[in-house]
Parts: structure tokens; sequence; C-alpha cells
């Protein structure tokens, strides 16, 4: 059986592993939104409704982006991280 | 043609600038609310726990209010709307820029920083490390951030106190300089998280009820109201303008406002306030929810602004763009709209100002007298004593920093701010509690390099050298350093921690049951 500290560095190495993914997408979300701005203005100015650009319509995706990705990662802690950690503290 | 004699009729129409009875009366009904929740809080004051910290008995609902209030400034509710309603689409940077540190904060350093630390972010990064050598370098990054911050709160709050009620600059400087003393000296933490947790209600109330009031009359159709902007003042207001020229110098801002989050102190400091790790998780789950909202309703503002009282009108009044919302809510509600916003706006100044001040306090108190100075040999009514003491500096400093730098070009201070708290804090946090190879050195050279490269590259940079300086052209040529001195630091901090090692290493198998456990399951 792994030692008490084994098993708390591996839901430290877990934690880490999805922090990171998660920060990564974010990063990735809004700098593609910043870059499509510096780089392809034309693309964000199509209309898909009247009043309603391609810019707009991604900038407030943004926002829904960082709720969804805040959403996964309490939903992920609440039903299997705090398990894990509840365990640790009563071995 | 008709169109400019009615924005000419708006302009002389305006009551702002001018003393607002319905203002003041708002105005001192929250003074008088706010001094109660501190008269309530002061006798609740009695430990540096309850003053630091509130106990550590704020709940994550609570906290989530709170942080919201600490992070939604006046400068993000009037600059946002402002710029909205005079560029357009160009706002959206701001406000998703603004909200992405969040998810940031939430998945790197929230649960981590309840977990290992007590008051500071220092407290996080000196667990494993020699306390003397880093408390003074993160203290050090603390009150630039603090004090650049609150400069830009100072000047910012005189300026539209004088726009908004016709009260002198200084006059209104001091006015918001004691009461913020007052709510932090007697109530200390509990009395700031509720100072926080009205004012946030009021800013998200008062922008909820603007905006509905704005989409009743497009149907309720945000579409509508932006196809109404795109009529009269053209299709460039619903298109990226002239604010992203440079990818560099945008690439750069957003490193800033996105790692910037992450690394302010006054941030950092609530997540001591709720009762444990989980409990700090879902507050910052609410902040984003309601952060994120909030500069939605900013952004319809914004347009309802542009499309009702006319860029040209804002402009007339505040060359800035900063009166929109204020004149937007003239405009929609007459004067006992306008003095509610303007009393809201106020509120929302100093309830940041508090929060600024109780964070720089506990740097100056908790890290460098207690930690560094008595070797954390003080016994608990010296500790408060230090604090309150430390308080009185920096309201007095807030003050006379405001009065210094009157009608100076503050607004890069913010964004100065936000990369010193990228550059000096962020860095040596994450490193300090994601690796376990950092040493103190290494710490130490990345948030003294970060500072420092931060300060020296600003002042090189076109914000300080074109646009405050007059010069025609500056060496360096971005206007916010991040994109090179958060990288820069974090590699220092690599590089230094590779090359040296320190002598007595804390028991890392303590630390990292700790960070995930908490402190009572670590101890166990």
């Amino acid at each position: 059986m792994e030692s008490s500290h084994d098993a708390v560095r591996a839901l430290a190495r877990t934690r880490w592993r999805i922090a990171i993914l998660l920060t990564a997408i974010m990063i990735a979300v809004y700098f593609g939104f910043i870059a499509l701005i510096a780089f392809d203005k034309p693309l964000l100015a199509t209309r898909i409704a009247p009043g309603l650009t391609l810019g707009i319509l991604l900038g407030v995706c943004v926002i829904v982006v960082s709720w969804l990705l805040t959403w996964v990662y309490v939903w992920w802690a609440n039903a299997h991280y705090d398990a894990r950690v509840e365990a640790l503290r009563q071995r | 043609m008709i169109l400019a004699l009615m924005q000419a009729a708006a302009t002389t129409a305006t009551r702002l600038g001018e003393p607002n009875r319905i203002a003041m009366g708002f105005f001192f009904a929250f003074i008088a609310v706010t001094l109660g929740i501190t008269w309530w809080a002061a006798r609740r004051t009695r430990t540096t726990e309850e003053f630091y910290a509130a106990g550590r008995t704020v709940s994550a609902g609570q906290n989530g209010f709170a942080l919201a209030g600490d992070y939604m400034s006046a400068a993000s509710f009037l600059g946002i709307a402002g710029l909205v309603s005079t560029t357009g689409f160009d706002g959206l940077i701001y406000s998703t820029g603004w909200l992405v540190g969040w998810p940031v904060v939430l998945f790197l350093i929230a649960e981590p920083l309840r977990n290992l630390g007590r008051y500071t972010f220092a407290d996080v990064v000196a667990a494993r490390l020699r306390q003397t050598p880093v408390r003074i370098a993160a203290a050090l990054g603390t009150l630039a951030t603090v004090l650049l911050y609150l400069i830009a709160q100072m000047v910012g709050a005189g300026g539209l106190i004088r726009l908004m009620f016709g009260i002198p600059y200084e006059q209104a400087v001091i006015v918001v300089g004691i009461a913020m003393l007052a709510y932090v000296l007697f109530g200390g933490m509990i009395a700031t998280t509720w100072v926080q947790i009205v004012k946030a209600g009021l800013l998200l109330g008062g922008a909820l009820l603007l905006a509905l009031m704005v989409l009743w009359r497009f149907d309720m159709n945000p579409a509508a109201l932006f196809a109404a902007a795109a009529e009269r003042y053209g299709d460039a207001v619903l298109v990226p303008g002239r604010l992203v020229s440079n990818p560099l110098d945008a690439f750069s801002l957003g490193m800033a406002l996105m790692f910037g989050t992450a690394g302010l102190p006054h941030i950092l400091m609530r997540f001591y306030t709720v009762p444990d790790a989980r409990a700090a998780r879902r507050s910052v789950f609410y902040a984003t929810g309601l952060i994120g909202f909030f500069y939605l309703m900013t952004f319809v503002l914004g347009f309802g602004a542009m499309v009702l009282v006319g860029p040209d009108t804002i402009r007339g009044v505040d060359p800035g763009g900063n009166m929109a919302a204020p004149l937007l809510a003239e405009m929609l509600g007459g004067t006992p709209l306008l003095g509610f916003i303007a009393a809201v706006a106020f509120a929302t100044i100093l309830a940041v100002v508090a929060g600024l001040t109780l964070s720089g306090a506990a740097a100056l108190s908790h890290d460098l007298w207690v930690n560094v100075v008595r070797h954390a040999h003080a016994d608990a009514k010296e500790q408060l004593r230090v604090a309150r003491a430390a308080t009185v500096l920096l309201g007095i400093a807030a003050i006379l920093l405001g009065i210094t730098f009157k009608g100076q070009n503050v607004a890069f201070m913010v964004s100065l701010a936000f990369a010193i708290a990228a550059s000096g804090n962020f860095p040596a946090l994450v490193l300090s509690i994601f690796w376990r190879r950092c040493t103190t050195a290494g710490a130490v050279a990345s948030m003294v390099v970060g500072t420092a490269a931060t300060l020296a590259l600003i002042w090189s940079s076109p914000t300080i050298q074109v646009e405050v300086l007059g010069r025609t052209e500056a060496w360096f040529p971005l206007k916010n350093p991040a994109l090179i001195t958060i990288p820069l630091s974090f590699a220092v901090g690599i590089v230094v921690s590779l090359l040296t090692l320190d002598a007595a290493r804390a028991d890392t198998a303590i630390l990292d049951r700790q960070m995930l456990l908490g402190r009572r399951a670590a101890s166990e």
C-alpha cells in the first residue's frame, strides 16, 4: 500500500494537471480572441444577424467560456477532488 | 442636424456638476449605513485574525460579492461604459481582459493560498523558504502595487466627485480618505468586507436597472440596440477599431490583465476571510459570475449612452468619456437616477480604497514589523496596535498622494499596478506553490527583478515618455511591459533557484499535506 505522503503527492499532481489544462484553455481562448482582433478584423466584422457582428458574439463567448471553465473546475473539485482530500484526512 | 440640436440641448440640460441634493442624500445614506456596519464590526474586532481576516467567518457567497466589490472599480464601471459609448466594440476588449484573470485565480491560486497562508500572500511564498528576505521582497511588491492603485483611485475620486457633486478636489480626496480610514481602522476586515458587499449590491443593482431601462426601449433585444448604434454612427462601432493597432501591445496588455488579477494583494487577502479552501473555491466561482455579468451590462450601458445621449455630448462633459453612465442615468431617469448612480460611483471608490489600504497595512505590519523586525515574537496586542498604526499611515499617505497627483494623468497607474502584480507577485507565488525546487534566492530574485524591470520599462515606454512627459518617441516600444517582464520574472526565479540551495529546508512532506488538506489537518 502506498504511503500517505505518496498519496498526497499523487493528488497534488492530479490537481496540478487539471489546473494547467484549464488555464491553458483560458489562455488559448482569450489570446485567440485578441489575435483575431489584431490580425483579422474583416472576419470579426461579419454580420450574423442585424446589429450583431461575429466580433461582439465572440467577445461575449469569451465571457461565457470563463464562466463555463470555472464551473467545470468547481464541478470536478466538488465531485472528485474533495472526496479524495477527505479520504487523505481520515488516514 | 436635428440630432446635433438635440445633443446641444442635452449639453445645456445636464445637471451634472451642480450640487445635487438627491445624490447627496444617497451618498450620506451610504455613509450612515457603512459607519453603522463599522460600529457593529468594531465590537467584533479584537484579535489580529478578526482585523485581517474577519475571523475567517465570511461565507463563500458573501466573499464572492466582496471579491466582486473589490474588483469592480469606478474606473471599470465609468471607464468601460465611456469607452464603449465613444468607440463601440473596443470597450469589449477591456471587459474580457478584466474577466479572464478570474479563472486563473481559481485554478492556480485560491485554494493553495487559503491552505498555506494566514493574512498575506507573503505567508505563502515564505512557507517553504527563509522568512526575512522573502517577506521584505513581497512587502515591497505589495506596497508598490497598492500605492499605485491607490493613487489612481484617489485622483479618480477627486476628479469624479468634483465633476458630479461640484465639491472641490482636495475636499473630496479628504472625505474619501477619512471615511475609508474609519472603516478599516475600527472595523478591520469585517467592516471592509460588508462595505464591499453593500457596494457590490448597489453597483450591480444600479447597472442592471440602467441596462434594463436601455433595453426596454429596444424590445429587450441587445442586437436592436447595436443596430440602432450602427445606423447612427456607422458600422465601425460594431467592429474592432483603433484600440488594437499594434498586436504586441494588445498581447502585452492582455497578459498584464490576465495574470495581474492573480497577484493583486487586496484580492488575494480575501481568500483568508473564508473558513476553508472549499469556500475559497466557491467564492471565486460566484465572483467570476458576478463580474462577467457586470461587464456584459456595462457593454449594454455604453451602447445605450451612445444611442440615447450621443458621443459628442459625452465628450463635451468629459473628454475621457467617463461621464457616459451618469449622463445616461440622467437621460433615462432624470435627476433622481443621476443622483443614485453618482452616489454608487462614489461608494465604489470608497470601498475599493478601503480594501487596498487594509492589504497595504497587512504588508507593513504583518510582513515587515511582526515577521521581519520582531521575528514573529510580537504578542497579539502589539500586532493589533501595529496593524492600526500602519492603517493610519497608509490612510494619510493616500490623502497626500491624492492631493500631490492632482491633475496628473494617472490612468496608466492602474495598468502599471496590474503589470507589477503580474510580474512581481504572480510568478513567485506560482513558483513557490507548485515547484519544490524553488529556493529563497530564486523567489526573491523573481520578485525584485519582476518589480524593478516593470518600473524601468514603464518609465521608458510611450506611456510615460510620450503621453506624460510629452517627448516624441520612447526607447521601449510597448505601452505595457508584461509581455517581457512576466517571462523574465519566471526565468530569473527558475535559473536562480537552480543555481542556489537553501541550507535549512522546510519539511516538504508537511507542507505538501497542508497545501491540499489545510492547516489543521496537516498538524494533526
